[in-house]
């Protein structure tokens, strides 16, 4: 399964810690969250990077004293009807303030990037490796924002304030 | 009429090329029909009996007479020269082909018309008041804050994966025309006590096979808060939603399941901690999406001209003015409304022939603009009084001035079995067929008003539930069984109407009606008193007596 | 969701299996030659649960040609007429059972 990360394919520096087996004493691992918060002080004092995947109906507040120690987040699409964890990847962005890798996971598509961009993910497990392939050319299918999130882009009202100004300016 | 700048343009038409771009990986078996299904949803594509059934919005019922061609276009190029109108101002189109819609969609997006979210588990159209900014009386226009509402929702990055379909209803007047109390969310704008105009918040309505009334969360939310406010809403609704039956799905199930007021308690909370989340619309923001709708230069014309006067000698003019014309916010001018319920014909239908002739006539009589409203009529907003002659004589001609608005006659159905997939029984021939039984309109007028509702399955497309009388159509032992309810209403005293007993087979459909309306004209306490308080006052009963005495 | 592979099938009488094309939506039957006719006449008749199973098997594997494939009933007339089993198949079948335009 491909890793999208800045826009392109890429190795992953991460190794999916394996249910039941110790965890390697350097490296970078995602620790599963329920074995993540088994002793969380434990797994944050390895050498290499931690990072946690949230499952999509488990209340954030468990994994925000965390977050500043944390070098990502992966959360879930169990289906890719499922879109609980963009809730969860705003909520982490824009009001907890997590600035990591966030990264989806399960059943991602293509056809969802330009959401789950907007919603904070900056990492991708895509599916498909065609659909991994089109990420680039994917993510700038649209220029016209409606919503303000975190990711900074221009709404459209900011836009057309903007217009307003400056054409007012102008007169 | 609201104009689209070159963002709404913009993004109407990535989102077409985004769609054809998702069509060609289906056809080329890129995609499975698994995964294409919800995209295809996303853009109003559904899947019925014999064909595709393509859903296009008509974002808070307002059409210009370009858009309207346009979509008699469609009907015309890519479909079978019709149309039909559903009870949330949108059209539907029965028979396109895949392979062609998106040449039908960019054929629409010329004229910023669009099909984003007319079904699939995201924000569908929010609808309004057919009559906004026409209607005397009314707060403000609905229409800004539809509008507002309709970008915020458009590819929601948060919620385009809701549990389920999430609507939005919005009225400004007293009397609700829009059945805000039958939505996921319905908002009443009024003004408070200190003159401020805000939104009294109602959530959790709905009907299908878990009917709900919707409750008050919050009765003044003022409107510069309202964006913020849904959109805490909707975050509580995307993560506690039930997500593993869809019959439980709705926030309607949600809201009942957890309370109201601890579902308020949810929201309230969420609400306070996004702080605006960035929503908070500045004054500068409401009032360019305001300036965006223009208004027609209303000429000062007298109450009652004299080619009213004279047409008034004319008893089918007459006839049809008392019961399609409807009082405008600007002297010398009407609010008219073109019944697509004509004796024997489909509820809802308009033929592309009749989008082209009421284009027309909306250019010449209406400022060019048309309103669609959730009973499946069509109207022209704004026409002068001195017109009105000429425009039903024009109507007449095109059989849409058939004076049956709001009448036993004026029936709301779902498309049913003879175009659905989900549908148990057919809709269409039983509202034929009662269409042909009260053909009379003296008898129409006599009984007054009625509002009959036809749905073909318990998810109540026909908005049978609150119909004065209901009639829902079930399958039993392969035949097609009818429910009959009675006493419901769609409006600011919305309720679910009351079962009368066991349900009746096809044939006998009609004739239990008559025996209702029967059964009303012998027991109402004056010829005033309308069919559903009627059924207020004395109950189901006397009803039930008399349909089943002899059955 | 269960997979219509795993769904368990049972017929009572002849049987067919029909769906709509993916292209233009028209009403599809699948016929004994492993491919689709859109008239019903040419529809593989199954009689027994394991035969419905397996022609509804091979259709739902032509995941590109159609969709929402699904087991039917027919009624099998003398000289061997074909013809629809319930009201739903005799609409896809025949067409819309009403007047567009008001009569």
């Amino acid at each position: 399964m491909p890793l999208v990360k800045q826009g392109r394919i890429t190795t992953d520096p991460f190794v999916h810690a394996v249910d039941g087996a110790e965890l390697p004493d350097d490296g970078a691992i995602l620790v599963p969250a329920a074995r993540f918060l088994e002793d969380p002080e434990a797994v944050l004092k390895r050498a290499g990077k931690v990072g946690v995947i949230w499952p999509n109906n488990r209340d954030l507040d468990d994994l925000v004293p965390y977050l500043d120690r944390l070098a990502a987040v992966a959360l879930v699409f169990p289906s890719f009807r499922d879109g609980r964890a963009y809730s969860q990847a705003r909520l982490l962005r824009e009001r907890h303030g997590y600035d990591g890798e966030m990264r989806a996971t399960g059943q991602v598509l293509r056809d969802q990037f330009v959401f789950m961009s907007r919603a904070g993910f900056d990492a991708f497990e895509v599916k498909k490796d065609a659909d991994a392939d089109a990420f680039a050319a994917t993510v700038k299918r649209y220029s016209v924002f409606y919503q303000p999130t975190g990711d900074g882009r221009v709404t459209a009202f900011n836009r057309r304030m903007q217009l307003r100004h400056s054409e007012s300016a102008g007169q | 009429m609201y104009a689209y700048d070159e963002l709404d343009r913009t993004l109407i038409n990535e989102r077409v090329s985004e769609f054809r771009d998702q069509v060609k990986r289906r056809l080329a078996g890129e995609l499975t029909e698994d995964e294409f299904k919800m995209l295809r949803l996303q853009n109003g594509v559904y899947l019925q009996l014999h064909a595709y059934m393509f859903r296009v919005a008509i974002p808070y019922g307002t059409l210009s007479s370009k858009q309207l061609r346009a979509l008699a276009r469609v009907a015309r190029r890519y479909d079978r020269g019709y149309g039909h109108f559903t009870t949330r101002q949108n059209i539907q189109f029965n028979w396109i082909k895949l392979a062609e819609l998106p040449d039908a969609l960019a054929d629409l997006a010329e004229v910023g018309i669009h099909a984003m979210q007319t079904s699939g588990n995201n924000m569908r159209n929010v609808t309004s008041d057919q009559w906004a900014g026409v209607a005397p009386g009314e707060v403000e226009d609905p229409r800004i804050w539809s509008e507002i509402l309709r970008q915020h929702t458009t590819l929601h990055p948060e919620f385009s994966f809701l549990p389920r379909k999430f609507k939005i209803a919005i009225t400004a007047s007293e009397h609700d025309r829009a059945a805000i109390k039958v939505h996921d969310i319905g908002l009443r704008l009024h003004r408070n006590a200190d003159g401020e105009t805000g939104f009294e918040v109602l959530v959790g309505g709905g009907l299908g096979r878990t009917p709900f009334i919707a409750k008050t969360i919050k009765p003044f939310v003022p409107g510069r808060d309202i964006l913020s406010y849904v959109e805490a809403i909707l975050r509580v609704y995307n993560q506690y939603g039930r997500r593993d039956n869809i019959y439980k799905a709705r926030i309607k199930i949600l809201v009942h399941e957890l309370g109201i007021e601890k579902f308020a308690r949810e929201v309230d909370e969420e609400w306070r901690q996004m702080d605006g989340g960035g929503l908070t619309l500045d004054h500068s923001v409401i009032e360019e999406v305001r300036s965006r709708f223009s208004y027609p230069a209303y000429e000062k014309l007298p109450h009652m001209p004299d080619e009213l006067k004279q047409a008034a000698h004319d008893p089918l003019f007459e006839r049809w003015r008392k019961n399609s014309v409807a009082p405008h916010k600007v002297q010398g001018y009407s609010i008219v409304t073109l019944s697509l319920k004509p004796v024997g014909g489909p509820p809802g239908d308009a033929t592309a022939d009749q989008m082209d002739a009421v284009a027309d006539l909306a250019d010449r009589y209406s400022f060019g603009e048309i309103r669609v409203g959730h009973e499946q009529n069509l109207a022209l907003p704004h026409v002068a009084k001195r017109d009105l002659p000429q425009l039903w004589k024009a109507l007449d001609r095109i059989g849409l001035a058939t004076p049956n608005v709001n009448l036993v006659t004026d029936i709301i159905a779902c498309p049913g079995l003879d175009y659905c997939s989900l549908a148990n029984a057919r809709s269409i021939p039983i509202a034929q067929e009662l269409t042909r039984r009260f053909a009379n309109h003296d008898t129409a007028e006599m009984i007054g008003r009625l509002h009959i509702n036809i749905s073909g399955c318990i998810n109540a497309c026909g908005h049978h539930h609150v119909g004065h009388i209901g009639i829902l159509g079930v399958e039993k032992n392969g035949e097609e069984f009818y429910q009959i309810t009675i006493g419901g209403r769609a409006d600011e005293n919305a309720q679910m109407g009351a079962l009368i007993g066991p349900a009746v087979p096809y044939a006998e459909v009609a004739d239990v009606i008559e025996d209702i309306v029967e059964a009303y004209l012998a027991l109402r306490d004056r010829p005033e008193e309308l069919f559903v308080d009627t059924v207020k006052r004395l109950g189901v009963e006397p009803f039930k007596e008399r349909v089943y005495a002899t059955r | 969701m269960t997979s219509p592979l795993q769904q368990k099938i049972k017929i009572t009488g002849p049987s067919m299996v029909t769906a709509n094309r993916t292209s233009d939506g028209v009403v599809i039957y699948r016929t004994a030659q492993q491919g689709w006719s859109a008239s019903l006449s040419d529809a593989a008749i199954v009689r027994t649960s394991d035969e419905a199973r397996a022609l509804l098997n091979e259709a739902n594997a032509d995941d590109v040609g159609a969709i929402g494939a699904y087991i039917a009933p027919v009624e099998l007339k003398e000289g061997g007429e074909i013809k629809p089993g319930n009201l739903r198949e005799h609409i896809r079948s025949k067409g819309l059972t009403i007047d567009l335009l008001p009569a």
